[in-house]
């Protein structure tokens, strides 16, 4: 079953309903989340999803926000802090890490199908050799492996291509469709790089991919000069960039097959924001974007306003139904955070 | 060989198990060599074995060393 089915006006009567139950559930159960709630004023029914109460992501860095006792927590997440506010902490008991690689597996199932693919990950198999504690790279690589069979790890142990080890590869699965993931300044260096020194063909490749734009907008790629050079260079068409965090871990918004647009799975939306007023932007106007998801039960992470900006481009008008919109950047004064700048590399 | 036994020996040298461990009864982070990193050589391993191909969702709901014998015997393993 597609989770790319509900059109905006299905989605959000939906939303509604499970939003405000959740908003309730958090109130009940994460005193400090109702106290915030009643700080704010904030009211118990809402006539629209925009309508209710948001939390700055940052609040996940300074409060111990969870929705379940002590002695129920199965896992605790921490983001990839790094200077200042320190890390995000999210609360997951079982249930709550049970439901999100499966929701994360219902929403890459629309571009990857059922079946597990030869998968090649453009990342070091050593950054998950510490299993004790998992950079947010490690994870996100971990995180992906289970879509994936036959891995094989495109960087070596020093974080230097290994470029046979991709060409064996290649060799093996290139004949069949097979899954490309990593990190987007990763894959852009470590891969489109390596296979176009190489003249190596990707075309029955699937690129999965996240991480962010900055240092590649530093040297003048963005998301459609990506996709056009991959396509000429090395015949890969079929890419999927996807925008999420760790305090939404499960959902992702996807990249649609025609590319530059992302697309919120039925469970998830965006609203974007004017900074000044918080009022909602119409499509075509960019501000700060807010995500929503129906996942987040263990902790108050169900509504949360980033630190990104985005733009909507369009409604019921794409590839799947519902908004489809772009990640522009990061707020001017957000702190430099994202996974992939956590890997200062061999930048050429 | 039951597919009970041939699980047993993949579990045990895919996790490296010590000869204590009740495996039968093993759920997914019950111990620490059961984790992300352990499950995914461990899928590697009992595909080896089996000669069978998870899908991705098998490979999600993969929860117990119980749940593992199950989707062996809907692959239609034989004893």
């Amino acid at each position: 079953m597609s989770v790319f089915a509900l059109s905006q006006a299905e989605k959000e009567a939906a939303l509604l309903a499970q939003l405000t139950e959740l908003t309730a559930h958090h109130r009940a159960h994460s005193p400090e989340y109702d106290r915030i709630l009643s700080a704010l004023g904030a009211p118990t029914a809402f006539g629209s999803v925009a309508d209710l109460p948001w939390l700055p992501v940052r609040m996940f860095k300074t409060h111990d926000l969870k929705s379940i006792p002590d002695d129920e927590v199965f896992k605790v997440l921490t983001s990839s802090g790094t200077t200042g506010a320190g890390a995000s902490r999210i609360y997951l008991d079982k249930e709550a890490a049970a439901v999100q690689p499966r929701q994360l597996g219902a929403t890459l199932r629309e571009v990857l199908g059922g079946k597990r693919l030869p998968m090649l990950m453009v990342d070091t198999i050593s950054i998950i050799k510490n299993r004790r504690s998992f950079s947010a790279r490690g994870a996100g690589v971990l995180g992906m492996a289970n879509f994936g069979r036959s891995h094989v790890y495109a960087l070596d142990e020093h974080d230097q291509p290994d470029v046979e080890a991709v060409k064996g590869f290649l060799e093996k699965h290139g004949g069949e469709p097979f899954l490309i993931f990593g990190f987007t300044f990763m894959v852009w260096q470590y891969l489109y790089e390596v296979a176009r020194e190489h003249k190596l063909d990707l075309s029955n490749g699937i690129l999965i991919h996240s991480g962010g734009w900055k240092k590649l907008i530093d040297i003048a790629v963005d998301n459609a000069e990506f996709r056009r050079r991959f396509a000429e260079d090395t015949g890969l068409t079929r890419i999927h960039n996807y925008y999420g965090m760790i305090e939404q871990i499960g959902t992702v918004f996807l990249e649609g097959p025609s590319g530059n647009s992302l697309y919120c799975p039925d469970f998830a939306d965006v609203i974007i924001r004017d900074p000044d007023t918080w009022e909602e932007r119409p499509v075509g106007e960019p501000g700060v974007i807010e995500v929503v998801s129906t996942l987040p039960r263990s902790y108050p992470g169900h509504v949360l306003l980033t630190e990104d900006l985005g733009v909507v481009h369009g409604i019921d008008d794409g590839d799947w139904p519902g908004k489809r919109f772009s990640v522009l950047g990061r707020l001017p004064r957000a702190e430099a955070r994202g996974c992939s700048d956590t890997f200062a590399g061999a930048a050429a | 060989m039951s597919i009970e036994n041939r699980l047993r020996t993949v579990f045990v040298e895919a996790l490296q198990l010590d000869d204590d461990v009740d495996v039968e009864n093993l759920k997914y982070r019950d111990i620490d060599a059961w984790d992300s990193v352990g499950h995914m050589a461990l899928v590697a391993a009992i595909e080896d074995e089996f000669d069978v191909q998870f899908e991705t969702e098998q490979v999600i709901d993969m929860s117990s060393f119980k749940v593992a014998v199950d989707m062996l015997r809907g692959f239609g393993v034989g004893e």
